[in-house]
């Protein structure tokens, strides 16, 4: 059976409104995307959603209290929650630059907890 | 040259501040100060730690912290110099800028001012919220704040009221943080936000958005309990018969920002009553010579992008002091059918400014599926853009080449949108 869905892609503000047709044979198409990255958003919500997460961590030795993360690429959206408690589990301490690792490899997702912003002190 | 004198003083160190420096270091400016009343530059980007930032600026998806760190990184090459924990409490026409600091009370003067100064959000009491003052209810920014800067969950079951970005992506935190969100409700049959934060912050995670919905009554004795929600019919009035009610410890609301003008207003700036802030040129600048607005203070933006371009452009205008050379042409532009309003309110075109192109940034008035844009100076049509699903909540921004334009008329330039039935 083919199977189409209209969604909006939400990898930037714009917000395409695509079209992903999920053939018979398993192959998918993308319409209306205005960027190239639409097409792979398309795929991967229809096969496997993923989702980036933000959040923050505690941070000592800090005039700050927390310290912003974000994953360095999507992770399983079905793994939200699991993330969530890993990230609520760590406490850091400052100095700190953006991009420094807070958890590596995350569940195994191959994905690390990064540091969105840096504290020096 | 006196001490306390300088070519450009920036009020305001968010993003839009912190890029009129960067602007303003392409110019000829040599003294630059930069006030910020935060311990930290980056405004309101250090509370919004979510992604998304940067995609037309830096070429990269940042936090809004991150993105304020890149600008402050760019920053650091130029020589402004930066007062943090300043408020300014005056300004004079003769630009005379008065801030207190930890330093104690200080007069400055500039060549020109920039006024970049954000938005505030709007309260319960600017949309009339019915019922008692009950803790529990506050705008989403505000528990923003208290959850990405303090670490304070402000409640467990929340309800939010409006459904501006803000409090769609703060649906999506207090839900990560293990908050339950019961749900959004809009007043108007479509939603405020991005559609991008609808699906990522709503659908995924199956909070209803009730559309044409409003709240009706706040109940409680001294902590929020319960709200009454009511559908609204086509006059936005609330139906009787349609009582929802929800028990929640918490209501958020994401009712729409206003440029912050204090300011503005009292150092006497002409106003655009459509934007209700200040009536700026395409220069930016306001009736009050060297006086220029930008940024969240001028318009309520989507996108921080369109705020470090606006900054950029103000800042590099004023260090040029194109608004010095002699004045060849000024047309007014008007917000025509379908239109809310236009930045800027007015187009000044100066002798030896050589610039190609100018920019208008508009918003509609009501969801559009087809529609055409007219830029037309009385019969004279300038441009003629086809354009689909043009929202409210979206900003378009159109630049036109100035060869296209009567540039000795004195008619007005009106942008109106044409909606093209199915």
């Amino acid at each position: 059976m083919i199977e189409s869905r209209e969604m909006i892609c939400i990898l930037c503000p714009r917000g395409c409104r695509i079209k992903v047709t999920k053939a018979e044979d398993g192959t998918i198409k993308v319409e209306n995307n205005y960027c190239p990255r639409g097409i792979t958003y398309g795929e991967t919500e229809v096969t496997n959603p993923v989702r980036m997460i933000t959040s923050t961590v505690f941070i000592t030795s800090s005039t700050h209290k927390l310290l912003p993360v974000v994953t360095n690429s999507p992770i399983p959206k079905g793994l939200i929650f699991d993330i969530m408690a890993e990230i609520n589990k760590v406490h850091v301490k400052a100095p700190i630059n953006r991009g420094d690792v807070v958890i590596k490899n995350v569940l195994n997702t191959g994905s690390d907890i990064v540091a969105s912003k840096s504290i020096q002190n | 040259m006196k001490n306390n004198h300088y070519d450009i003083v920036i009020i305001g160190g968010g993003a839009g501040g912190m890029s009129a420096a960067i602007g303003a270091s392409k110019g000829h400016a040599k003294k630059v100060l930069l006030l910020e009343r935060g311990k930290e530059l980056g405004g309101i980007l250090l509370q919004c730690i979510h992604n998304g930032f940067g995609l037309h600026h830096f070429k990269e998806e940042l936090s809004g912290p991150g993105y304020a760190e890149k600008l402050y990184d760019d920053l650091k090459q130029t020589n402004t110099i930066i007062k943090l924990e300043s408020v300014v409490t005056h300004i004079t026409k003769d630009k005379h800028i008065t801030f207190t600091n930890p330093e104690g009370l200080q007069v400055v003067s500039a060549d020109h001012i920039i006024l970049t100064s954000g938005s505030r959000e709007r309260t319960r009491h600017q949309i009339d919220l019915p019922g008692q003052r009950l803790t529990g209810i506050m705008t989403a920014g505000q528990a923003q704040l208290y959850l990405n800067i303090e670490g304070y969950m402000v409640g467990k079951k929340v309800f939010i009221l409006g459904s501006g970005d803000i409090g769609l992506i703060m649906a999506r935190r207090m839900t990560l943080e293990g908050a339950t969100v019961l749900g959004v409700a809009e007043l108007m049959p479509y939603s405020n936000g991005l559609n991008r934060n609808i699906v990522q912050c709503l659908e995924d995670y199956d909070i209803p958005l009730y559309l044409s919905h409003t709240i009706t009554n706040v109940l409680g004795t001294e902590r929020l309990e319960k709200i009454e929600l009511k559908q609204v019919d086509e006059n936005l009035e609330p139906i009787d018969g349609t009582e929802k009610y929800f028990e929640v410890d918490t209501l958020l609301l994401s009712v729409g920002l206003m440029p912050e003008t204090n300011l503005i207003k009292k150092l006497g700036i002409q106003i655009n009553p459509r934007t209700r802030s200040a009536f700026v040129d395409n220069k930016f600048e306001t009736n009050i010579k060297g006086v220029y607005v930008c940024g969240n203070a001028l318009h309520i933006h989507d996108l921080v992008d369109y705020v470090s371009e606006e900054g950029e452009l103000a800042g590099e205008f004023a260090s040029k002091n194109i608004t010095n050379l002699p004045l060849m042409s000024s047309i007014n532009i008007v917000a025509g059918q379908h239109v809310n309003y236009t930045v800027p309110s007015k187009l000044s075109l100066y002798e030896g400014d050589d610039l190609k192109q100018f920019n208008i940034k508009f918003r509609i008035r009501k969801p559009i599926e087809k529609a055409i844009v007219y830029f037309k100076q009385g019969d004279h049509l300038v441009r003629k853009l086809n354009k689909t699903f043009l929202i409210p909540s979206e900003m378009e921004s159109i630049n036109i080449p100035y060869k296209l334009l009567k540039v000795d008329s004195t008619e007005p330039l009106t942008v109106s949108v044409e909606e093209v039935k199915q």
